[in-house]
């Protein structure tokens, strides 16, 4: 191996990093939350690119009947409720979410041509189909389990993960997708070619920790979040509703994960069940960061996407082992490190 | 009808399958076998021992490999050649090979219980399944064929029908063991582990050992399936032994019902035959083909998860006839006693004892000392850091610094089940029962270190005697508290007053030296406190040291030999019942300050 390679591999493991650490991210913050797991979250990456390829191809994506369902089943839900408890008039705002803005949606899409769109409206569009259905998961699989053990909550994880998966492969067939690149340029930089979807894809990142850290350091929501990762009962006497503290994290994490998905689009080619792996190394971050510390988190997924790439060149047979592995190294420092006190569940 | 004969009829059932069904059933009773022997040993790790595994796919997978390659395998070393004679030598090799690798990755993950576990798995799950696509001497992605088939006293295996009477067997014998192994004294110890390995640490048991204990079990039973796949298939390749068999696996198990082994059975048919049915129609459905039955599979499970939490096992039993088992403990001969110490020896010896959490300082130089035949009770406020005293004299939470001594030797440091080895046995403030475990079961926890038989002898039942007078042991000491009406209820259905009475049976049935109680007349009334003190007075006459916590002063003065009062960490005053009762510093503490 020359430098010249090596720096190619850099690159490569920064940009996927950069990917994994945004990952990291979500997770920790849903879990810091709402102690939901987020194995799903790697489905978002996919729903997000699968999404916008779908636009560019002039068909109509699946995840716009996902998110009408999706609100329809919702809005029905709510309804019962409503009718059970003689609260109909608080429904507007439930109805609105669920009802009229997946109908606007499914207008825009099917009437409005977005095949012709410029691609940032596209990614918009894209993102408006796909970010709801995060909160909507979380309304329909995890709200009536708030109450349940972290590991209840885990196998609803995957139980979701598998239903977005088999959802993926209905409404995006198995044949994978690329997307084009957000800039054709490319510069030469003391003899490494950096091409310019690399930048977008580690300046986009970078950007959006930097919002996530004043949303999380500056506002009163991203205060609230936090109040509440830190003690659940103490934020609900403080008048934060951990319900909706729940629905905001995973906002955050589905927006995370769709713009991961379409930021990556164009490296690499993205299937119906490619979010899952590219999920599961952002966790190899997460946990190296304990599943509570941000910058450590993302530290570890950068740590991680570099590791790939030089593993894929030295041996790349064994690049998925080799990374999976890393967890079990973590694991035994995080098992010095923290002295276990059982939590009684 | 009983639930002996519920199982003859199905085990009848099992056995006249073959003559009755078509080809087709028997194949697919055949893989219900196999996936339910995983899934019976995700009950047991799973939903007994609360320790989350989405890897087991990847343990059948070394099971399937390893007699693979030995069979298969031309010019193997001289060392393990002889075992690709027969795959009857490879089925040791499989388990030993599977539980070889379950060792290593149970030392390394287990002690990380709670959701870093199940990760864990998931990310060796993983591993593995590259590993066995990936390494060349296993055939990469394509495997490895010509695995031969078995035979055993000239009858061959090769038809299914053959192959479905040896999986069933395996599969019932299986069963067999880990409902054995549930009840018994090993057994209770692996269902002390979810939600109470404090307790059941206090009570003697090593819960790091009972955890990999189970996790080598199911890695066994994977193994044994892994091995039964590959000479019924006569072919492996990685496909089966991916993350999503392993997802698919737990699902069998919760939506089974993990807590009970039959759950396995129910799990493992309902998903094997909805998957088989799925597979056939949605295709059609959809227009398109792929695995779309795990879209069902997800809604299924989320849907059991909402509506049934502990999955369908418990469901059916709740429709068939109610019935209580009260298996009344024979007469036997009583366990041996320890030789106690003559009354007046120093038993419990507390030296300049520091405890700091942070920077709070929950025990300041606290010293006190306890002999044989004496009650000394350790009052003050809430908040005075009594419990954390206890905590550290029994060794849950070690001392920060100062010295511990029982019986003549330092304690301080000592893990609290090597205290509870010594003759010391404590209750909890916060009553530790294991609420679905009868009062009879949760008291013989606390004999747990006057049996030694095993796990392999549980699992045949070999250990029958001894468990007989365990239990025995428990019944009386349960009379001598004055619950043997209660005795087979669940410990969870009592009264919060009885369930702290159950703890101090728990306690008693260790046979302890000191006996430490954390406010035992709390929620009791007025009669069971005279009952509860005149018990304390006997035991103490029998020569028992006992260190109890209490608010009830009238319960306290009455009974106390000594008395120890401490106030914000530290002790204020101790002395006769009599001379605390008049130290104006007590009374402030109590009642504050006269300014």
């Amino acid at each position: 191996m020359d430098l010249q390679i090596a720096l190619l591999l850099g690159q490569d493991g920064i940009v996927n990093g950069a990917i994994y650490a945004l990952l990291a991210l979500a997770l920790v913050l849903v879990f810091a939350v709402t102690r939901v797991i987020f194995i799903p979250q790697g489905e978002f990456v996919a729903f997000g690119a699968l999404t916008l390829a779908s636009f560019q191809a002039g068909k109509v994506p699946g995840t716009l009947w996902l998110l009408v369902g999706m609100g329809v089943a919702i809005a029905a839900i709510e309804i019962g409720i409503a009718l059970r408890n003689g609260t109909l008039r608080r429904l507007t705002s439930a109805l609105g979410w669920n009802l009229a803005y997946p109908a606007v949606a499914a207008a825009v899409v099917l009437l409005g041509q977005p095949g012709s769109w410029s691609l940032a409206l596209q990614v918009v569009l894209a993102l408006a189909l796909v970010v709801p259905l995060g909160p909507m998961v979380y309304r329909l699989a995890y709200q009536p389990l708030q109450s349940a053990s972290v590991l209840v909550l885990l196998i609803v994880s995957v139980a979701v993960h598998l239903t977005l998966v088999g959802l993926g492969l209905l409404f995006f067939g198995a044949e994978g997708s690329r997307t084009p690149a957000f800039s054709d340029a490319s510069f030469d930089w003391g003899g490494v070619m950096v091409t310019g979807q690399t930048l977008w894809v580690v300046g986009a990142s970078a950007a959006l920790i930097v919002v996530l850290y004043l949303f999380f350091e500056r506002s009163l929501w991203g205060k609230a979040l936090r109040a509440t990762a830190i003690n659940r009962t103490g934020a609900r006497l403080m008048g934060i509703s951990t319900t909706q503290a729940g629905k905001l994290s995973f906002v955050l994490a589905a927006a995370i994960g769709a713009l991961s998905g379409i930021l990556i689009a164009p490296i690499t080619t993205v299937y119906y069940d490619t979010g899952f792996i590219i999920g599961l190394k952002g966790f190899v971050g997460a946990i190296v960061g304990g599943m509570a510390s941000y910058p450590i988190a993302a530290a570890g997924a950068i740590l991680v996407g570099l590791l790939e790439s030089f593993s894929s060149f030295w041996a790349s047979a064994f690049k998925e082992v080799i990374v999976f592995t890393l967890i079990i190294p973590v694991l035994i420092w995080r098992s010095l490190t923290t002295r276990h006190v059982e939590e009684e569940e | 009808m009983s639930a002996r004969s519920w199982i003859a009829g199905f085990v009848i059932l099992l056995a006249l399958g073959p003559v009755l069904l078509p080809e087709f059933h028997i194949t697919l009773l055949n893989y219900i076998g196999l996936y339910a022997l995983v899934a019976l040993g995700l009950v047991l790790l799973t939903g007994v021992g609360g320790l989350t595994s989405f890897g087991q796919a990847a343990f059948v997978g070394i099971g399937a490999y390893t007699t693979a390659y030995l069979t298969t395998t031309d010019g193997l070393p001289d060392m393990v050649a002889w075992l690709g004679v027969s795959p009857w030598l490879t089925l040791p090799a499989s388990v030993l090979m599977t539980m070889a690798v379950a060792a290593l990755l149970g030392l390394l993950t287990l002690r990380l219980s709670g959701h870093y576990l199940p990760l864990g798995t998931i990310a060796w799950g993983i591993s593995l399944y590259y590993l066995f696509g990936n390494v060349s001497f296993l055939g990469g992605h394509t495997g490895v064929s010509g695995i031969p088939a078995l035979s055993l006293l000239g009858v061959d295996f090769k038809s299914g029908r053959n192959f479905y009477y040896l999986i069933w067997a395996v599969v019932l014998a299986a069963l067999w063991a880990t409902q054995n192994l549930l009840d018994s004294r090993e057994g209770r110890a692996i269902r002390a582990l979810k939600g109470g390995a404090v307790m059941a640490e206090a009570m003697g048991v090593d819960t790091a050992r009972s955890k990999l204990v189970i996790f080598l079990i199911a890695a066994a039973f994977a193994a044994v399936s892994g091995w039964l796949y590959a000479h019924m298939q006569r072919f492996v390749n990685p496909t089966p032994f991916g993350l999503h068999i392993g997802i698919e696996y737990l699902f069998m198990a919760v939506i089974g019902g993990a807590g009970q082994v039959w759950g396995a059975l129910v799990g493992a048919g309902l998903i094997t035959i909805l998957k088989q049915w799925l597979q056939d129609t949605l295709p059609g459905v959809f227009g398109a083909s792929g695995n779309f039955e795990i879209i069902v599979f997800g809604l299924l499970m989320i849907f059991v998860l909402h509506r049934a939490r502990d999955g369908l096992w418990p469901v059916i039993v709740k429709l068939l006839p109610a019935r209580t088992v009260r298996r009344e403990v024979g007469a036997t001969d009583p366990l041996p006693l320890r030789t106690k110490p003559a009354p007046g020896t120093l038993l419990l010896d507390v030296k300049d004892a520091v405890k700091t959490f942070g920077g709070l300082t929950a025990n300041n130089r606290m010293s006190l000392s306890v002999k044989a035949g004496e009650i000394l009770a350790l009052i003050g406020p809430n908040g005075a850091g009594k419990s954390t005293l206890f905590n550290l004299i029994t060794g849950v939470d070690p001392p920060t610094s100062g010295e511990v001594s029982f019986l003549g030797g330092r304690i301080d440091g000592m893990a609290a089940r090597d205290i509870a080895r010594l003759g010391m046995s404590r209750t909890f403030q916060h009553v530790r029962l294991l609420s679905a475990m009868s009062v009879l079961e949760n008291v013989a926890i606390g004999a747990h270190l006057r049996g030694r038989r095993g796990v392999g002898a549980a699992a045949l039942h070999l250990e029958r005697a001894e468990e007989r007078r365990l239990l025995a042991e428990s019944a009386r000491q349960i009379e001598r508290v004055g619950l043997a009406e209660q005795k087979f209820e669940p410990a969870g259905s009592l009264a919060l007053g009885q369930q702290r009475t159950v703890e101090i049976a728990r306690a008693l049935a260790a046979d302890p030296a000191l006996l430490l109680l954390d406010e035992p007349a709390a929620g009791l009334r007025y009669l069971e406190k005279q009952a509860l003190a005149d018990l304390l007075r006997r035991l103490r006459d029998e020569g028992m040291g006992i260190l109890l916590v209490e608010h009830d002063m009238d319960f306290v003065m009455g009974l106390a030999d000594h008395v120890v009062v401490m106030e914000f960490g530290e002790k204020i005053a101790e002395g006769l019942p009599e001379e605390v009762q008049g130290n104006p510093d007590v009374i402030e503490a109590y009642l504050g300050g006269v300014d």
